[in-house]
């Protein structure tokens, strides 16, 4: 048996922090000297979670109705087994599990999170008022830091759910949005905003290739190219042409020679969806559908992007231009939440 | 390492919003939820998350098809590496 200091108390609530059962009893009690012992070893450095089977916004209003809400770190209330909710605070917190003390008053789940994980110090929740005595709750130095521990941990995970915001619009959130994707070949009046593209968006760029409006006039002109511009739009208004993709096309194969999106729409999927419909259209007509990507340091992503759309490389120039295949296998349907206007003359390629 | 990969994609695609059962065989890409963001969070995390390097060449999309292959991709690529 291990005898690291504990970083993190793992509690139950029902009967452990609290007297009673919260689905169960009318009211429930705080235990005796709960948030003495809750604020000491907070004090001390030693950081707060828990593991519940509980509905996580009940539980969480009782805990604010006990004030003692905001010592809890990645709190895990809801229906999952002990040594799961155990496992995700120890990754949350990023510490070994040999520093984690799990305290419930069922020995069902005391065994179940230590035949899991052997390290966890697992105690039975008659025994909590000892904690604050017991030599593995007793640092050696308590230091600025381990006053500061929980907060630096409360703006990780500030910082964590602002990027998860950014990142995962979820898919019913995406449905109220309404969103509307309209493909359609680029008109005159078109070019300018292509060539802002071009020129800004650097990331999502496959070639690094800027475009000024005369030089695609050209392009859009010549018989075998067309210029594809694409525009989100949703309830709150137009988010504006925010893909553009240059094809150019011949009797056995289309080669995408430049795809970019701007990075303000990445989350939604559209990238996926263009891809879909060019897929699609290329398979019904039979021919091949092939990519242009340089590596210009900064667009990996897009390398990603076309990886992840079905595109593996195929040739490699001299030059650094990588020529890519696609397999025209496992299509991705368009999603629901975004309807898909194409208005692109496919026929006249 | 099966369990991290699956609880990453479990909590970054969207589709598991509604109690959408999914299978470490089963293909990702062809349910139509996986965007550019998820596919570049998802490389980003397997880099980091196992130590290794996904060259332009590995980044094939069989090889990130389902939670099984990933699997069998990170080790491959683990063994490779050691």
């Amino acid at each position: 048996m291990s005898e690291l200091q504990i970083k993190c108390v793992v509690w139950d609530l029902d009967d452990t922090l609290w007297a009673g059962t919260l689905l169960e009893d009318p009211k429930v009690t705080l235990k005796p000297r709960v948030p003495d012992i809750i604020r000491e070893l907070d004090g001390r450095g030693i950081l707060h979670s828990i593991a519940s089977r509980n509905e996580y916004a009940h539980a969480m209003d009782q805990l604010k109705s006990f004030g003692l809400h905001e010592y809890f770190l990645y709190p895990e209330i809801g229906w999952d087994a002990k040594s799961i909710c155990i496992q995700r605070i120890a990754e949350n917190l990023n510490i070994g599990y040999d520093t984690v003390l799990f305290v419930d008053d069922q020995p069902f789940e005391r065994d179940e999170v230590a035949s899991v994980h052997g390290d966890v110090w697992c105690l039975d929740s008659s025994r909590y008022l000892d904690l604050p005595d017991h030599p593995r709750l007793k640092p050696r130095y308590v230091t600025r830091d381990s006053v500061m521990r929980r907060t630096m941990y409360q703006d990780d995970v500030r910082r964590q759910k602002d990027e998860e915001t950014f990142v995962g619009p979820q898919e019913s959130f995406l449905r109220e949005l309404n969103m509307v994707m309209e493909i359609s070949e680029a008109r005159e009046e078109d070019l300018l905003r292509a060539e802002e593209l071009t020129y800004r968006t650097n990331q999502l760029n496959a070639t690094g290739e800027t475009h000024t409006v005369e030089s695609l006039n050209d392009i859009r002109l010549r018989d075998n190219h067309k210029i594809l511009v694409c525009e989100l739009a949703d309830r709150y208004g137009s988010y504006g042409k925010i893909g553009l993709a240059l094809l150019e096309f011949g009797s056995t194969a289309w080669r995408l020679k430049l795809l970019l999106f701007s990075c303000r729409v990445m989350a939604k999927g559209v990238g996926t969806v263009f891809m879909s419909q060019l897929r699609n259209a290329a398979k019904e007509r039979g021919v091949q559908l092939m990519a242009d990507f340089r590596d210009t340091g900064r667009n990996r992503m897009m390398y990603i992007t076309y990886a992840f759309a079905g595109f593996s490389e195929k040739a490699k120039q001299d030059d650094g231009m990588v020529l890519l295949e696609n397999q025209l296998t496992d299509i991705p349907p368009c999603p629901d939440y975004l309807e898909t206007n194409v208005n692109v003359d496919w026929s006249s390629l | 390492m099966r369990e991290q990969i699956r609880g990453f994609i479990e909590s970054n695609l969207n589709i598991f919003d509604s109690d959408v059962q999914f299978n470490d065989g089963d293909n990702i890409f062809r349910r139509g939820f996986v965007n550019s963001l998820f596919a570049v969070q998802l490389i980003a995390y397997l880099e980091q998350e196992f130590s290794i390097t996904i060259a332009n060449e590995d980044m094939n999309i069989n090889n990130f098809s389902s939670v099984d292959k990933m699997v069998e991709f990170v080790e491959l690529k683990r063994d490779g590496n050691g």
